[in-house]
């Protein structure tokens, strides 16, 4: 049913997509989870001032699709003549934007921090009043309550929504393709339209994508099991 | 400038599109949701496994590759079996597609995020409920789900946005919603900037309303918890 | 009763297959993202040369059409999931193309070219390409044709899945030629006000040996499915009457006024 000899010979440049997506992958989320941490704790905050500051960025990324932020920063931006300008010039700064791997890396990273943030923001309200009040009478200040008790047990309980989170952006790295780069999606567009072969192309790729999510949803599993333990259903 | 105000109406067609295949799928996933996460945190195994099965085999692949493999393979069966009784195939139009194949992967997150939701309820409530007599459905009903709710809220709204937003995907398949209209109005005045930054102001307007909603929702189904200022 | 038997009626009309085998009503699909041959009206509706074309050979057969969008990536596995009965989108008629779908004769050809700022010194060949950034339409005859004798020599492919997509990136100075359908470059950029300060670089490819003309293929055609070889002959003698009575050349010399693009 699969002619299996067209994907045999597409195999390295399956190979060098999966590579790309998960690098694309990995720097997104990293830079998403580093800038989401302090960021959620303003959210969270009862000053108005930082809520609603970080709250006008969440609410722009989360607001418009990925697509379109990939978009607008990739050929919107280069449109324009002080752009150009700038990349025949040699202007370092500008130089990146003409790189499409920075350009999809600044959306994904962009886009994954608001949502991160989000997440975060989201358990760090929900932590039980019980065990702040336990922590300000034990005389803990502000400081220390956030690093002992709402982030870390916080995180904890933000494991099943972040792990939506993370897997998301593997499948969302897909949408790189839209701007030439040969992410593991893009190979499967490009074998495809070589062989007019849709489903050895496409099913191909989604059975990596699969292997690369059981892979992950693996982690998270262990991840729920160590630090999640004590929520977890009795029967 | 007058050039590109001649692609307004087309780009505001394109957006109710993109709204109702959202609300479609939205309605489906939840649907899915529910069920899947009740099937997730069954104790029989019968029930479990395929919820297992099935959240990771949707969530394991691109929403791009889900809906061209949906699309295309779809139609080729329904051509297979239609060829088989020899009877007229029945077109898959692009709608159809793009709506059961958004509500079918948006299930499986949703799965995940009442799952999450049901774990955060206290055991100790439904135990006390228990003691108090009531049966296995009031307590859902009673206990469960409202205080599940509130904590769903988050990740709903988290969903229902990236569900809306997935909707731009649409476009890979024929379906003109607004994305596709930008793309093509951008290309054509070698604009683009202009037309995907209107495209973003309406999501973001579809986004507020959302956002406004779920705030409601969230302080309805928050009443009387206490909640510590950080 | 009387109801009973309308619904009988009915029924067994949509069982016979309301679908035409007798081509009152043909579907038909062009891209709309490659102009002046197929392009997007500010509506969002078809047009273009193609559209032109497939309207009058539809008005010669006495036939309705409709026109339906498609991305060019999916234009032949949807033409074999019947979403339509001809693909009009400027579609080179080439071996690999015949094995999966049946062509009409052709309706004009175009050799390839390579696009670049004015005065560049790029040729299309191998050699002098070696380390530049060269733009193509993904699955086209351009791409086959750059993939198959330029880019193991060192000449870095980059696809794009609309053609516009690869002009602008062109103009934005990422790349550093596009390598395209010659007419398609010609009407849709070169003598477009985008295209202002752009010219073909080097000579126009019409295939050396046998092995790149069978890449480059015998001129554009309609694509239909194979076993649809009535809609074929229709079309086909359709084609031949807007050719002998001169409507063929009105069209053409809409967007193209000066250059004969049938060809030989």
């Amino acid at each position: 049913m699969l002619d299996f000899a067209i994907i045999i010979d597409s195999l390295p440049d399956f190979a060098r997509g999966t590579l790309l997506s998960l690098q694309l992958m990995a720097l997104s989320l990293l830079a998403g989870f580093i800038a989401a941490l302090p960021l959620a704790v303003a959210r969270s905050s009862s000053s108005v001032l930082l809520s609603r500051s970080v709250g006008f960025y969440t609410y722009i990324f989360r607001g418009t699709p990925m697509l379109v932020q990939l978009l607008l920063i990739y050929y919107g931006l280069s449109q324009f003549e002080w752009m150009q300008r700038g990349w025949e010039e040699g202007n370092l700064v500008l130089l990146l934007f003409r790189e499409p791997f920075f350009c999809a890396w600044l959306a994904f990273a962009l886009n994954t921090t608001a949502y991160t943030t989000e997440i975060f923001a989201g358990v760090f309200k929900n932590t039980p009043l019980g065990e702040i009040e336990a922590g300000r009478a034990a005389g803990m200040t502000h400081f220390t309550l956030l690093r002992r008790i709402v982030i870390p047990a916080g995180l904890r309980r933000a494991i099943p929504t972040y792990s939506n989170e993370v897997i998301l952006m593997l499948q969302g790295s897909a949408i790189a393709s839209a701007v030439t780069l040969v992410d593991l999606t893009g190979a499967a567009r490009y074998v495809y339209s070589r062989h007019f072969a849709p489903f050895e192309a496409f099913i191909f790729a989604g059975i990596i994508y699969m292997v690369l999510t059981f892979f992950l949803v693996g982690i998270f599993r262990f991840a729920e099991l160590r630090w999640l333990a004590h929520l977890r259903p009795r029967s | 400038m007058s050039e590109i105000v001649e692609y307004f109406p087309a780009i505001l067609q394109g957006s109710l599109l993109t709204l109702k295949v959202a609300l479609l799928s939205l309605v489906l996933a939840v649907l899915l949701g529910l069920t899947g996460a009740a099937a997730r945190l069954s104790t029989t195994r019968w029930l479990r496994f395929p919820a297992v099965t099935y959240t990771t085999l949707i969530r394991g692949m691109p929403d791009l590759v889900l809906m061209l493999l949906v699309f295309y393979g779809g139609q080729l069966i329904i051509n297979d079996i239609a060829d088989r009784f020899e009877i007229e195939p029945f077109d898959l139009d692009p709608f159809v597609a793009g709506v059961s194949t958004i509500g079918f992967i948006f299930g499986a997150y949703f799965t995940e995020t009442f799952r999450g939701a049901f774990m955060a309820v206290p055991s100790g409530q439904m135990e006390a409920a228990r003691a108090y007599g009531m049966n296995r459905w009031q307590v859902f009903q009673r206990i469960l789900f409202p205080q599940m709710l509130r904590h769903a809220l988050p990740g709903i709204g988290n969903n229902w946005q990236v569900l809306l937003k997935s909707t731009a995907i649409v476009s890979m398949i024929g379906l003109t919603d607004m994305t596709l209209l930008a793309d093509q109005a951008g290309r054509t005045t070698h604009q683009p900037f202009i037309f995907y930054s209107i495209v973003a102001a309406i999501y973001l307007l579809f986004t507020a309303v959302s956002g406004w909603g779920i705030v409601r929702l969230e302080r309805h189904y928050s009443v009387g918890v206490r909640r510590a200022t950080l | 009763m009387k109801k009973l038997i309308a619904a009988g009626a009915l029924l067994a009309l949509v069982m016979t297959g309301v679908q035409a085998k007798d081509w009152t009503t043909v579907r038909l699909s062009s891209e709309g993202a490659y102009p002046p041959f197929n392009g997007l009206a500010a509506d969002g509706s078809l047009n273009g040369f193609d559209i032109d074309i497939g309207n009058a050979i539809c008005a010669e057969m006495k036939a309705k059409c409709t026109w339906v969008k498609q991305d060019w990536d999916g234009m032949i596995p949807a033409l074999m999931a019947r979403k339509f009965d001809a693909i009009v989108a400027s579609m080179s008629i080439t071996a690999e193309r015949k094995a999966k779908v049946d062509f009409t004769d052709k309706y004009y050809s175009s050799p390839l070219a390579l696009v670049a700022k004015a005065g560049s010194t790029l040729k299309p060949e191998a050699a002098a390409l070696a380390g530049k950034k060269i733009g193509v339409q993904r699955g086209v005859i351009a791409d086959n044709f750059a993939t198959k004798y330029w880019e193991k020599q060192g000449v870095k492919i980059v696809r794009y899945a609309k053609q516009d997509e690869a002009y602008a990136d062109l103009k934005a100075g990422r790349l550093d030629a596009a390598f395209a359908d010659y007419l398609e470059a010609l009407g849709g950029y070169i003598d477009t006000p985008a295209g202002k300060g752009y010219a073909f670089a080097g000579e126009r490819l019409f295939g050396k040996t046998a092995e790149e003309k069978a890449v480059i293929g015998e001129g554009i055609g309609i694509a239909i499915r194979k076993k649809d070889t009535d809609l074929k002959e229709q079309m086909n003698k359709a084609l031949a009457a807007l050719r002998a009575s001169g409507k063929y050349d009105t069209i053409r010399k809409k967007y193209f006024p000066t250059t004969d693009i049938y060809g030989e």
